[in-house]
């Protein structure tokens, strides 16, 4: 029997798994094939809609369903994290001291922020990449009364358009509270421009003139002094604040590094077959992957469709078709009632559009379709 | 003659090879030399722009078989 073992229960390990059962239901049935997920939690957190908790458009318990429900009956489900990777004989050790072996295996363990890395960022900012620091970021939004905001960004970071979207919703949220002439906003990035994507930047630079949201570029925040409400950037420069707003640099999760599988927690992976490099057998999805791609749901979702392809043609004999062109898909909200989007692969870049109610909706709508996109059924 | 150290972010793309040397030049000692390898044509753009903003020494910057080297000199 083939053993495919996949470790992270996040929207790539769910996509795959599910494609997987679709595929090969019948070697299941039969026992010649098994697929088995392990997570770190019975629950599944829809991270995109973190966002909308921090503007009081979702409740925090909307955004989890239990991830057994998830997932096709066929598949083998157990919360049990993994600690240790021994590839060189295809098993890995988990919590519980039980081992999986597997035929092949995918890892996709996603990336976590990592506020620690900037001195006084965790005790002074705000941020949308937890439950609770969301609702936090909401109740802070709730009670300012106006004041000096400020925007720091680290990379990488998950979800490339977040910068965009809270400077956006926070515009559109302060203009309705009638606070916009006691507001101002200093939005910064660690780049040249205001957007790593450059059609993106050349789009949202207009709009935060139009705005009048100021800007600074490479900006790489170095410590923030609580006391003082100072950021201070690598490059010497200072911005002052009386709202922090942040977009955390991320790593991969501790795991990855503990077993020394990719520096920072972000594992080397080939660009179109997402095998782990060195490894034939050892694929790599979404935030997990080192590739210079946007860490965000959808990139694992198109990943994981391609390896789900392949995966189950190795696992029934037959050799891999499909190659990963780096597609993604993300939608960017521009204020609390329209919204654009950008699409694009290895080849192609985004070209944003003029933003739209339309477009808005669709995301909002997405919002409630995303669970029955893991389940596969879109 | 003092080495330089190389700051390889070759198969990297942006924001990293300006991420890895500001990690780099975090490290190094005021006056220490370092030699960024780079194949991301951004970055190489990137690069001289947060090295004039910070104030260190743009020592040379050539490029050869879509390898940009970018050497800078800590000057604070």
């Amino acid at each position: 029997m083939k053993r495919i073992l996949i470790v992270g229960g996040g929207t790539g390990g769910t996509i795959l798994a599910n494609n997987l059962a679709r595929r090969l239901r019948h070697e299941m049935d039969a026992s010649r094939v098994s697929v088995t997920v392990l997570s770190a939690s019975p629950r599944h957190m829809y991270q995109p809609g973190l966002l909308y908790v921090a503007f009081g458009k979702m409740a925090a318990s909307d955004l989890y369903v239990d991830q057994e429900t998830l997932l096709d009956p066929s598949i083998h489900f157990h919360v049990d994290p993994v600690e240790t990777f021994d590839l060189d004989h295809n098993e890995v050790k988990a919590k519980s001291g039980k081992t999986y072996g597997y035929d092949y295996l995918a890892i996709c363990t996603g990336s976590r922020p990592t506020l620690a890395s900037v001195p006084g960022l965790m005790e002074s900012a705000h941020h949308v990449y937890t439950e609770e620091a969301a609702i936090k970021t909401a109740e802070a939004l709730r009670t300012f009364e106006g004041g000096r905001i400020a925007i720091v960004t680290g990379v990488p970071h998950k979800c490339p358009m977040v910068p965009l979207e809270l400077t956006f919703m926070m515009y559109d949220y302060f203009k309705d509270r009638d606070l916009l002439d006691k507001v101002s906003f200093k939005y910064t990035y660690p780049i040249g421009r205001v957007h790593s994507l450059e059609n993106v930047a050349k789009w949202a630079a207009p709009e935060f003139d139009r705005m009048g949201v100021s800007y600074e570029t490479l900006f790489n925040a170095k410590e923030v002094d609580g006391t003082q409400r100072r950021v201070h950037s690598e490059e010497g420069s200072v911005v002052e604040y009386d709202l922090l707003i942040a977009v955390p640099p991320h790593k991969g999760m501790e795991v990855i590094e503990q077993n020394k599988l990719g520096a920072s927690g972000w594992i080397p992976t080939n660009r179109a077959t997402l095998a782990m490099e060195g490894r034939d057998n050892v694929f790599v999805l979404g935030d997990t992957t080192n590739l210079p791609i946007s860490k965000a749901g959808s990139t694992t979702h198109y990943e994981a469709e391609v390896l789900g392809e392949n995966l189950a043609r190795l696992a029934t004999g037959g050799g891999p078709m499909r190659s990963y062109e780096g597609k993604v898909f993300c939608f960017i909200e521009a204020g609390k009632d329209r919204a654009t989007y950008a699409s694009f692969d290895y080849k192609n870049p985004p070209k944003p559009q003029p933003p739209t109610r339309a477009i808005h909706w669709f995301k909002l709508a997405y919002n409630r379709l995303y669970w029955n996109s893991v389940r596969g059924l879109l | 003659m003092s080495e330089v150290k190389i700051v390889d972010a070759r198969g990297s793309f942006c924001p990293g090879p300006l991420m890895e040397l500001i990690a780099a030049m975090r490290a190094a000692s005021v006056g220490e030399e370092l030699e960024v390898l780079s194949t991301d044509r951004g970055s190489a753009e990137d690069i001289p722009e947060w090295i004039k903003k910070v104030g260190h020494d743009l020592i040379s910057s050539s490029e050869e078989a879509g390898v940009y080297r970018l050497r800078v000199r800590k000057a604070k």
